[in-house]
């Protein structure tokens, strides 16, 4: 327990080694900290923004997904009823077609009728008129007996 | 721990070679007779303090060198968390940040230097003692006077030296915060009062407030890490009793390494503990004198 001059010295070599820390050791090391610790606040600010980002995302596509298939439906129900006023149209299309072709030949079917019944007609008043002649041979006249045929004709028409 | 006969031809006495142990290697060579003698320096107190205090800066600098803010290494990762802890304990007693851009590296400096210093009373007491004989004698030189103390803290030297650079840097910084003139009034108001009456007592008061926790503070380190060595020479001194394979030797050779063991081991904390005690009252001294009374 001696006091001697190793105090002095010791003081003097304590003092350097803390300027040495001071100038080369502490300020690189605290600045590597301070750098870090904003890196990590960085990093985890940059993770909330990736969540939020994430979940605006899920939101939008959620969205997306809903608006398509809204419209889907609105185009399939577009396309149902475009595809019923085409069978519509078509089906009236048909009829028409159908009512026209019957038209067609009911009027000709009636005009082949009155052709059939005027010829019929005709030659009923001719074989009247032959008929008659047989059996009136020489009192009938067909000059004289013009209007009664004529006559005769119209009953038969 | 090595035993410690064979020190000379001739064995020596439990008190010889506890005296030996605890000498100093000064420049003169032979043990210190007064208790005072500026003229003389301790050879191995100041080689060993330098080097492990070298050792500490070559450390740190190794890791302030390759620093970076990426993902630390282990080594990097560890003396972080020491200034880290270091910067937390400054920022917490001195409430100046130009004052902490020194002090804070003092005491990451006064802490791992003392640990360092503390940490070589765990080194076998007669481990480089042993080594410095043989140097001392191949050299021709007589071997009773190859004094080697391995621990600088154990010498009051070192640690008072350590101490009165608190003091003097305290000093500083009360002229520097306060003003001259400041810490002049302060000396001489506080603790008792402001009355011219008063300022001879306030003054003696603060001189002995300044020279009580000087001398304490370097005192508690002596104290602590000269009875660590102190008890692991007297631990050495069982080992060291050993006369061949009889019961006695055989007990005291396991008493040895018992105790030897087991006061290692608590003094692993004692060490850390002072070193990390001397840091935090050279931050509560360095903080005081930035505060007013």
């Amino acid at each position: 327990m001696n006091l001697n001059a190793t105090l002095i010295i010791q003081l003097v070599v304590f003092l350097s080694f803390v300027w040495f820390t001071k100038n080369f050791v502490w300020p690189p090391i605290v600045k590597a900290l301070d750098e870090r610790a904003k890196k990590v606040a960085d990093g985890l600010a940059a993770a909330d923004k990736a969540k939020a980002d994430l979940a605006n995302a899920e939101k939008r596509s959620m969205e997306e997904l809903r608006s398509a298939r809204e419209s889907a439906a609105e185009l399939r129900a577009g396309a149902e009823k475009q595809a019923g006023k085409l069978v519509e149209d078509a089906r009236a299309e048909a009829n028409r077609i159908i009512a026209a072709a019957r038209e067609a030949a009911t009027t000709e079917a009636g005009a082949a009728a009155q052709k059939a019944k005027d010829a019929l007609r005709d030659q009923v008043a001719a074989l009247a008129v032959a008929g008659a002649e047989r059996i009136l041979r020489r009192e009938i006249n067909a000059q004289t007996h013009a209007d009664l045929l004529s006559n005769l004709k119209q009953e038969l028409s | 721990m090595a035993s410690g006969t064979e020190l000379t031809h001739a064995a020596p006495t439990a008190g010889e070679y506890i005296a030996h142990h605890l000498t100093f290697l000064n420049n003169s060579g032979e043990m210190q007779a007064n208790l005072i003698d500026f003229g003389l320096y301790n050879v191995d107190t100041l080689f060993y303090s330098i080097v492990l205090g070298l050792l500490t800066v070559f450390l740190l600098h190794r890791a302030a060198a390759k620093a970076t803010s990426g993902v630390p290494g282990r080594f990097q990762a560890a003396v972080e968390i020491l200034v880290e802890m270091v910067a937390d304990q400054a920022k917490g007693m001195i409430h100046s940040e130009e004052s902490r851009r020194f002090v804070a590296p003092l005491a990451l400096t006064v802490f791992i230097w003392i640990f360092f210093m503390n940490a070589m009373d765990l080194l076998p007491v007669d481990l480089l003692p042993r080594i410095w004989e043989g140097v001392y004698s191949a050299a021709g030189h007589d071997p009773h006077h190859a004094y080697m103390r391995v621990v600088p803290t154990a010498d009051i030297n070192a640690t008072m030296g350590m101490s009165i650079a608190v003091l003097l840097l305290c000093l500083y910084y009360n002229v520097k915060i306060k003003g001259a003139g400041g810490w002049f009034h302060e000396l001489i108001s506080a603790p008792f009062g402001n009355h011219i009456l008063l300022a001879p007592f306030n003054f003696a008061m603060n001189v002995i407030e300044f020279l009580a926790k000087t001398v304490s503070h370097g005192m508690r380190l002596f104290g602590n890490m000269f009875a660590g060595e102190l008890i692991f020479m007297l631990i050495a001194l069982m080992g060291g009793a050993w006369t061949g394979m009889n019961a006695p030797s055989i007990l005291l050779a396991a008493g040895h390494f018992v105790a030897g063991l087991s006061w290692a081991i608590f003094h692993i904390l004692v060490i850390t503990l002072q070193a990390f005690i001397f840091m935090m009252l050279t931050l509560v001294y360095i903080g005081q004198a930035h505060d007013g009374h």
